[in-house]
């Protein structure tokens, strides 16, 4: 039962994803990916991670897509105007960035493997999953603090540059 | 997958507890199911009631406070009025204008519709006091006893503002876009003071849990009394997450024709009315829940089930007739002050009050519940008294019949 709901929710996340990319039109790109965090979330739900499913949808699906399609609305992008703008180098740029990604995450991930991260198939059989808010809490602020303040100051960092953007003079 | 539901609870009046309650090891027998299934038809049933009621009570309190008479043809006191108004939705033309996006036009209404009738799954509406470990303690009865129902509000809540944009989008009229992209805006401002005004409860209580937010607030005090700031700014987020006057900017009728159902006719704009109606009676209830105690009521809960579920069902009533009587006394904000409002004012004070709070708990310290409440009190009474100041001193008498003769 568990394995159909996963491919289903998996599935359907990749679906949405491809959909997302391929669709000309912004807002239904937009709908696409909004569909993606919804099988996302089904995922999480599926792993016992409950807490991450309900952030997911919360932050994801509930404010950033909004805002994203603000922008899109506000803008009134038609597909047209994006074709033009569209460069003949942005497949390679893309191909480039996701040849990036696959490296850089799977050296982390090789890395984090050899330290011992990762539960072996022993462990695995004995470990208890628990997605509660309490125990996401204990391991954000007490294993993981160090990442978790480098993320927040990652983040500080981007908002600070969107207002250096947009503002048109700084008194 | 059944990680979500607690054991034990028994959504269903105990008397059916021994059909509908789950065997012992905790697995969900054939009878849990089928008493699961009624539950969820007869509360989207009661949601979809109160709905068309509340679109009588609306006219009738408005036609009351404008020394109006309102419907009162259609049965008693005008109460079958929603089942006439229905039938004249069911056999008005659809139609579907030739300029809009078709699919997005068609599934605008149901995105709306959805979220705002789901989101009542985890409100508890009623309970019991139960012996749990040697302990009396407060047991609710909800659809899904979820850990995490105040996220749950949170995420699904913010779905529905999806409904009103691809409808206002998808309407491709400007005044419907217009209507939608304000709705974005507006919603993505409030749902951060929504938020932030719950995240006090949580502290409090110590739980994400809607059930055991109640159970706390049964053994200590209602949270409205400690967190009075976080209340109110829930109670005002609430209208405008609910695009309720004084916050109905996405459908503001003097500048947007309906903002973004203009286009909608029909049973679709019937579902977008009744996902405003859905909305506001969770809302309502939601206010109850987490600072006016739930189902309790100092004690007059025990005299049995029934009595706990009508006392959750008045205080949800009483809210709801709020919502009615502010949209007919305040009128709309400027598009800049509801933005000023959100941002500006709700936002720091949600934040310091969720830093004083944790400050308050941490270090045991009760006073300083009050301090920003006792300030804020202060402070609108200081901008009162000043603006009644220079009211005054600005104030000069109309010139009176003879002066004016004489001026002229």
């Amino acid at each position: 039962m568990t394995t159909v709901l996963f491919v289903v929710f998996g599935g359907s996340a990749l679906a949405s994803a491809l959909l997302a990319v391929t669709r000309k039109n912004p807002v239904a790109s937009a709908i696409w990916l909004v569909g993606m965090f919804f099988g996302l979330a089904g995922v999480y739900v599926v792993l016992e991670a409950y807490f991450v499913a309900a952030v997911q949808v919360l932050v994801y699906a509930g404010a950033i897509m909004v805002l994203f399609l603000f922008v899109i609305m506000l803008l009134d992008l038609r597909s047209k105007q994006l074709d033009l703008e569209a460069s003949p180098r942005m497949p390679i740029l893309g191909v480039c960035a996701a040849v990036l990604f696959v490296v850089v995450s799977g050296m982390a991930l090789m890395d984090a493997h050899d330290a011992g991260i990762f539960p072996d198939a022993a462990e695995r059989a004995t470990l208890v999953l628990d997605g509660s808010p309490e125990a996401i809490g204990a391991d954000l602020f007490g294993r993981w603090l160090l990442a978790f303040e480098v993320t927040s100051l990652l983040l500080l960092g981007g908002i600070l540059g969107a207002v250096i953007l947009t503002k048109r003079r700084l008194t | 997958m059944m990680g979500l539901l607690s054991s034990t609870q028994v959504a269903t009046a105990p008397i059916f507890a021994h059909i509908f309650s789950r065997a012992d090891d905790g697995s969900a027998n054939f009878g849990w199911v089928i008493g699961r299934i009624l539950l969820v038809l007869l509360i989207v049933h009661v949601l979809l009631i109160l709905g068309a009621l509340m679109v009588w009570a609306e006219r009738r309190v408005s036609a009351w406070m404008q020394d109006r008479i309102g419907p009162n043809r259609v049965g008693p006191h005008g109460l079958l009025q929603p089942l006439a108004d229905l039938g004249k939705f069911m056999f008005k033309e659809d139609v579907i204008p030739g300029h809009v996006n078709k699919v997005m036009y068609t599934i605008a209404p149901l995105i709306s519709t959805i979220p705002a009738l789901i989101t009542f799954a985890v409100v508890p509406f009623g309970g019991s006091y139960e012996m749990v470990d040697g302990k009396e303690v407060a047991v609710s009865w909800q659809i899904a006893n979820l850990d995490i129902g105040v996220l749950y509000i949170l995420a699904v809540a913010g779905i529905g503002v999806y409904g009103i944009t691809l409808g206002g989008w998808a309407s491709n009229s400007k005044y419907s876009l217009l209507g939608g992209v304000r709705a974005s805006a507006q919603m993505i401002s409030y749902e951060l003071s929504l938020g932030l005004a719950i995240v006090p409860v949580v502290l409090m209580a110590g739980s994400l849990n809607l059930g055991e937010i109640v159970a706390y607030q049964a053994e200590n005090t209602w949270l409205v009394f400690t967190q009075p700031l976080a209340c109110f700014i829930f109670l005002v987020a609430g209208y405008a997450e609910t695009n309720r006057l004084p916050f109905d900017m996405p459908e503001s009728e003097t500048e947007l024709v309906a903002g973004y159902h203009t286009e909608f006719s029909s049973m679709k704009f019937a579902l977008f009315f009744l996902a405003e109606y859905a909305n506001m009676t969770v809302a309502a209830a939601l206010v109850v829940t987490l600072y006016l105690g739930g189902w309790t009521l100092f004690g007059l809960e025990q005299l049995g089930w029934g009595m706990a579920v009508l006392i959750f069902a008045l205080k949800t009533l009483f809210f709801m007739f709020a919502f009615i009587w502010v949209r007919w006394t305040i009128p709309r904000f400027r598009y800049d002050q509801l933005m000023n409002l959100g941002w500006g004012v709700f936002l720091p004070l949600t934040l310091v009050n969720v830093v004083l709070t944790a400050g308050a708990i941490a270090l045991d310290q009760t006073w300083l519940f009050f301090l920003l409440p006792a300030l804020c009190v202060a402070a609108a009474l200081f901008v009162a008294y000043m603006g009644l100041k220079r009211e005054e001193e600005q104030f000069q008498p109309l010139p009176t019949a003879a002066g004016e003769k004489g001026s002229a």
